[in-house]
């Protein structure tokens, strides 16, 4: 392992036990980015032999000479909180009992006064172990403004305990964790040309986080459903690229390309849960992305049992992006006209939702109806309407074909 | 999501204002960019220089051409720009709102493209 890797894996675990300790989560977290610099310069003559002693005694350090330079007032805060922090857990409190601090420390990075880029940046140097310069990079903003953003973020914290949520709080608090994790899967599940090339991978980064909270949690269906969903996904990573960073469609992807290892690993990770547990979006998506992974050709799609999953999906969690792509699955089963009347039924909250892919998912089922001059047209609104670059050359590019197949 | 913030103005109006109202400007700007960093929204920004100092370049078959001056001549030119880094279109152009050339000309707000292609 390298020492960058081992320390990012370290990270949590002494940012947990310095808040534990000390408190002051903001204080904390300076003190052990202090530590983690000192450490990637000094270990390379030679790694000691307890990391993570030598970085909570260098931190600690750190955090003591900040505290006692500090007010007067600011060293009764911290005698207050070390106080605290000696008060023992309830005892009726199970969940404490064998739960690691990394997801404590989750909990407060997804906390719900944060802004959802707060939470994402913080997420990511917290927990993620990643250096502000490089979250600043994956985001593509400079380094000062990431900087602003984190000490912001951990200012708005001072008063949030370090604690996991009770009871009547936890789902919705998970909840908010795993929505961070996948925003983090999302930003980096990205083309491999231009500028994206030299981003962080954020995508393995958000696997290797939502793997951490499943070892932790192992029986939650929507933490094993989510953890199914980005392997999933993933695994079609290098077919979903072409030459030049085009967009290529799933029925147009090179299966032999998919990584069947992932894929075995997603479809055993979905199955359990979704005999296991009680049913939720994540697991359903999960299922949805494991009966396309596990068809040899596009034209052996169950597009039958993805129209299910998409109507129960619909029914325990409604969104407009689901409801899109319901309407593409029912055409594959009963014919584009089906999937177009249900584009018109979408309500008008829904259609400003989707934004341009009404659009683009029209445009698609026209062009399989037939209907060359109307696709050609809504594809062209669709591609005016993304802010995604390669989407914008994917959908234009849609449009010039079915133009020149129709002989226009 | 990223905006790029067009601010168009006419420096002459700001030549014949009195010292008090410009600086009232000066100020103004201090104030929003102040705000703008510490809550982690600038990505970037720059004032230009006055529109008599732009040159157009056109290149036609492989020869390129130069004139002083504007592209498009209008008694409005892009005097500077921002780019801010937010949450919604609505606060993009709450921001746009408060930078103070918006109460004499116009802001004109952008979104910037990005490189994130969701599943096609």
């Amino acid at each position: 392992m390298s020492i960058e890797d081992l320390l990012r894996r370290e990270t949590p675990q002494v940012l947990s036990a310095l808040t534990r300790r000390y408190g002051h989560f903001d204080l904390c977290e300076d003190a052990l980015q202090e530590a983690l610099l000192a450490a990637a310069t000094q270990w390379r003559s030679g790694v000691p032999d307890s990391p993570r002693g030598w970085l909570l005694t260098v931190a600690s350090r750190r955090l003591t000479d900040q505290l006692r330079a500090e007010s007067a007032r600011l060293r009764r805060e911290a005698a207050v909180a070390s106080a605290d922090s000696l008060v023992a857990p309830p005892a009726d409190d199970e969940r404490l009992a064998d739960r690691d601090d990394t997801l404590t420390l989750l909990f407060l990075c997804c906390h719900p006064s944060l802004s959802a880029p707060s939470q994402v940046a913080l997420t990511l140097r917290a927990v993620g172990g990643l250096t502000t310069a490089e979250i600043a990079r994956a985001f593509f903003v400079p380094e000062t403004t990431m900087g602003q953003r984190i000490s912001r973020a951990k200012q708005r914290l001072r008063g949030a305990g370090f604690a996991t949520p009770p009871g009547a709080e936890w789902a919705g608090r998970l909840g908010a964790v795993l929505h961070v994790l996948y925003l983090i899967f999302n930003e980096g599940y990205t083309t491999t040309s231009g500028p994206a090339l030299h981003r962080p991978d954020l995508t393995r980064e958000a696997i290797r986080l939502t793997r951490e909270v499943h070892r932790m949690l192992p029986d939650d269906g929507e933490v094993a459903g989510l953890l199914a969903l980005m392997l999933l996904n993933e695994a079609r990573r290098a077919a979903r690229v072409g030459p030049g960073g085009t967009l290529i469609p799933l029925e147009e992807q090179d299966r032999v390309l998919w990584d069947r290892q992932a894929i075995a690993e997603g479809v055993a990770l979905v199955s359990s849960a979704l005999s296991a547990a009680p049913l939720g979006p994540y697991q359903l998506q999960a299922a949805i992305a494991a009966v396309h992974a596990e068809a040899p050709t596009p034209q052996d799609t169950d597009w039958p049992q993805i129209v299910k999953l998409y109507e129960v999906l619909l029914r325990i969690a409604p969104n407009p992006m689901a409801a899109l792509s319901h309407a593409v699955a029912v055409a594959m089963v009963d014919g584009p006209a089906a999937g177009l009347d249900l584009l018109d039924g979408l309500a008008g909250a829904s259609r400003a939702a989707v934004g341009h892919r009404l659009e683009a998912v029209r445009a698609h089922l026209l062009d399989l109806a037939g209907d060359a001059s109307a696709a050609r047209d809504a594809y062209l609104a669709a591609a005016r309407g993304t802010t995604s670059l390669p989407e914008q050359r994917y959908l234009g590019a849609r449009a010039a074909r079915v133009a020149s197949a129709a002989g226009e | 999501m990223k905006y790029l913030l067009l601010i168009y103005n006419n420096p002459a109006t700001y030549e014949a204002m009195p010292e008090q109202e410009r600086n009232a400007i000066f100020a103004d700007v201090d104030r929003i960019m102040d705000e703008l960093t510490r809550s982690g929204e600038f990505v970037g920004g720059q004032g230009l220089a006055d529109p008599s100092q732009s040159k157009t370049v056109r290149v036609r078959d492989g020869v390129p051409a130069v004139t002083d001056g504007p592209y498009v001549e209008a008694k409005e030119q892009m005097g500077g720009y921002l780019i801010v880094d937010c949450e919604t279109a609505e606060r993009a152009v709450e921001i746009a709102a408060g930078w103070p050339d918006a109460k004499y000309f116009a802001l004109e707000v952008r979104p910037i493209m990005h490189t994130a292609g969701a599943d096609v």
